[in-house]
C-alpha cells in the first residue's frame, strides 16, 4: 500500500483523507444502521444547507438583485441619468425591488398570524413555473414527438423500414393499452396486451439503466479509494 | 434453494462489491464498442465550427460524479482540439465548485496556452431553472451578471459579442436530472432552435430516446458506458473506460441474482400447491 507523499501535507490531502473516511462510514450501513452511518448522513445535512445558503446569496442575491438594486440607489451604470425606475432610459433595476419584496414575504411564514402572505409568492412562483413547464412540454414534447411519430413505414430500406413498424406497432398498442374507456376484450384486448409487452422491454430497459447508474456510483467510490486515497491504481 | 431463500442479503452485497473491486485492480479489458447514439454525439461536436463559442451547461453534482464527470472531461478536451472557447454555466446548486475543478485540471495540465475569461469562463450557479434558461434567451451577461469567482461577465474578452443562444453554434449539455436535458430541450431547443447534444446519466438515458430518434438531441451519451464509449471514439482512456470492466461484470451479477429469485420464486409457488 503507497500513499500520496503530499497526502496529509495539503488541504486537499486532508479532503481525500475526510472522504475516504465517510465513504466508510456510509459504507458501513450494508451491514447495518450505526453511529457512524448517522454521523456521516447528519454531517452531510449540516454541511450542505450552510453551503447552499452561502453559495445562493453569492451567485444570486448578490449579483442578481442586491448589486444592481445598489447600482440603481446610487444612480450608477446604465448612463448619467438612469436610477430608480428609469426604464424610459433602459434601466429597469429599480422593479427588482417587486421580486425582493415577493421574497422577503416567503419568510411570513415563521410568524404565524401574517404567515398567510407567504402564500402570494408562492402563488407567483407556482404560476410562472406551470406556464413555463406547460408550454415547454407542449413545443418540445407533444408536437415535437407527435411529429417525429408519424415516420413513413417503407423508407426504401428492409432494415430502417422494419425498425419504424415496430416502432410503430409499439406505439400504437401502448397507447391502447392506456384506453380505459372500454373493457379490453377482442381486438382491443389482443392490442393492449401485445402493447404491454413492448411496455415491459421499455420497463426492463429502464431497469438496467438503473443498474447501471447504481454500479456506476459504486465504481466511482472504488475509483476513488484506490486512485485518490491510496494510490494503488492509476 | 432453501439456502437461497434465506440468504442473507449482505452477501449479495459483498459479491456485488467485490466483483466490481476485483477488475479495478486487475482489469479484464473486455471489448467495448462505439455505438450510434455516442457516434452522432460525436460527429456533431466534429460539425461545430473551429474557433466557435460553444454553451456548455454542467447540470450535475458531486453524488454524479463517475458518471458525469468522465464525460465533462472528454467533451471538454474534444472542443479544446477544436480551439472552441467555452461558455460554461452550471444550474446544479452542488455542482459550480466540482465542474471548476474539473474544468481547471484539464486546462491547466493539459491546455496551458488557454486563458480564463479569454478562451474559457465558468459563470457558476443560478437559481431559477427553467427561467434560468429563458432569461438566458434574452441576455446571457444580464443572467450571468458575475461569474463563479464573482469577476465582472461584461468587463471578459470571451463575452464580447455574446448575447443569447444565437451567439452558439451548439449546447453541450452533461445533465443529471432536473433541470437537465430534459428542460433544455423543451426550453430552448424547442424556443430558441439551438443545436444540442447530450450527456446524462444511465438512469434518465431511458427518457431522452425519444429526443434522440425526433433529432431534437442530435447525440446522446448514456451513463458510464456512453462516457466509456466517447473516450473509446476519441482514443482516450479515462475513467469510464476503466471502471466498464467492473460494471459488466456486476450487470452479469445482477442478471444471475434475477434468474436465481425467478427459480426460487418458482419452486416456492409449485410447493405451496404441492
Amino acid at each position: 500500500m503507497s500513499f500520496h507523499p503530499a497526502a496529509l501535507n495539503t488541504a486537499y490531502g486532508v479532503g481525500i483523507w475526510v472522504g475516504a473516511l465517510l465513504t466508510f462510514c456510509v459504507f458501513s450501513f450494508l451491514y447495518k444502521d450505526n453511529p457512524f452511518y448517522k454521523f456521516a448522513e447528519h454531517l452531510f445535512v449540516g454541511v450542505s444547507a450552510g453551503y447552499y445558503i452561502i453559495l445562493n446569496f453569492w451567485t444570486v442575491i448578490y449579483p442578481n438583485l442586491m448589486e444592481p438594486l445598489g447600482k440603481a440607489f446610487a444612480g450608477k451604470g446604465a448612463g448619467e441619468q438612469a436610477g430608480m425606475f428609469a426604464a424610459q432610459l433602459g434601466d429597469y433595476r429599480g422593479w427588482l425591488l417587486i421580486p425582493a419584496f415577493l421574497g422577503l414575504l416567503l419568510f411570513t411564514r415563521l410568524f404565524g398570524r401574517i404567515g398567510w402572505l407567504s402564500r402570494w409568492p408562492l402563488a407567483v412562483l407556482v404560476g410562472i413555473y406551470a406556464g413555463l413547464q406547460t408550454t415547454g412540454f407542449a413545443q418540445g414534447d407533444l408536437v415535437a414527438q407527435i411529429g417525429a411519430s408519424l415516420q413513413p413505414l417503407w423508407t426504401g430500406k428492409l432494415g430502417s423500414s422494419l425498425n419504424a413498424i415496430v416502432f410503430t406497432i409499439g406505439l400504437v398498442t401502448s397507447l391502447l393499452f392506456f384506453f380505459f374507456s372500454r373493457e379490453h376484450k377482442g381486438a382491443l384486448g389482443a392490442a393492449s396486451r401485445i402493447g404491454i409487452m413492448f411496455l415491459m422491454v421499455g420497463f426492463g430497459a429502464g431497469y438496467g439503466y438503473t443498474v447501471m447508474s447504481r454500479v456506476s456510483l459504486l465504481i466511482g467510490r472504488f475509483q476513488f479509494l484506490l486512485e485518490d486515497w491510496l494510490g494503488i491504481v492509476r | 434453494m432453501t439456502f437461497l431463500e434465506k440468504l442473507d442479503r449482505r452477501w449479495i452485497f459483498l459479491a456485488v462489491g467485490l466483483l466490481v473491486l476485483l477488475p479495478l485492480l486487475f482489469p479484464l479489458a473486455l471489448p467495448l464498442f462505439v455505438t450510434p447514439p455516442v457516434a452522432a454525439f460525436v460527429k456533431a461536436v466534429d460539425s461545430i465550427p473551429d474557433g466557435s463559442k460553444v454553451l456548455m451547461s454542467c447540470d450535475y453534482d458531486p453524488a454524479s460524479i463517475p458518471e458525469m464527470v468522465p464525460m465533462t472531461r472528454t467533451a471538454l478536451r474534444h472542443l479544446l482540439d477544436k480551439r472552441c472557447k467555452l461558455v460554461i454555466t452550471v444550474l446544479w446548486t452542488g455542482g459550480p465548485g466540482l465542474v471548476d475543478r474539473v474544468v481547471r485540471q484539464i486546462i491547466e495540465k493539459e491546455y496551458p496556452d488557454r486563458k480564463y475569461g479569454v478562451d474559457f469562463v465558468n459563470l457558476g450557479y443560478k437559481a431559477g431553472d427553467e427561467a434560468v434558461m429563458l432569461a438566458m434567451g434574452q441576455g446571457i451577461v444580464n443572467t450571468f451578471p458575475r461569474d463563479y469567482q464573482g469577476n465582472d461577465t461584461r468587463s471578459m474578452p470571451i463575452m464580447n459579442g455574446v448575447r443569447d443562444y444565437s451567439s452558439f453554434p451548439m449546447l453541450v449539455n452533461i445533465s443529471a436530472g432536473y433541470p437537465g436535458t430534459k428542460e433544455w430541450v423543451q426550453q430552448v431547443q424547442a424556443r430558441f432552435h439551438l443545436p444540442m447534444v447530450a450527456g446524462v446519466t444511465a438512469v434518465s438515458a431511458p427518457e431522452y430516446y425519444p429526443y434522440l430518434q425526433s433529432h431534437q438531441l442530435l447525440g446522446l451519451l448514456g451513463g458510464m458506458a456512453g462516457a466509456a464509449e466517447y473516450e473509446k471514439a476519441r482514443n482516450e482512456k479515462g475513467s469510464a473506460t476503466r471502471g466498464m470492466d467492473a460494471q459488466s461484470l456486476a450487470h452479469y451479477f445482477v442478471a444471475l441474482c434475477i434468474l436465481l429469485g425467478n427459480l426460487v420464486q418458482w419452486t416456492k409457488s409449485r410447493r405451496t400447491v404441492a
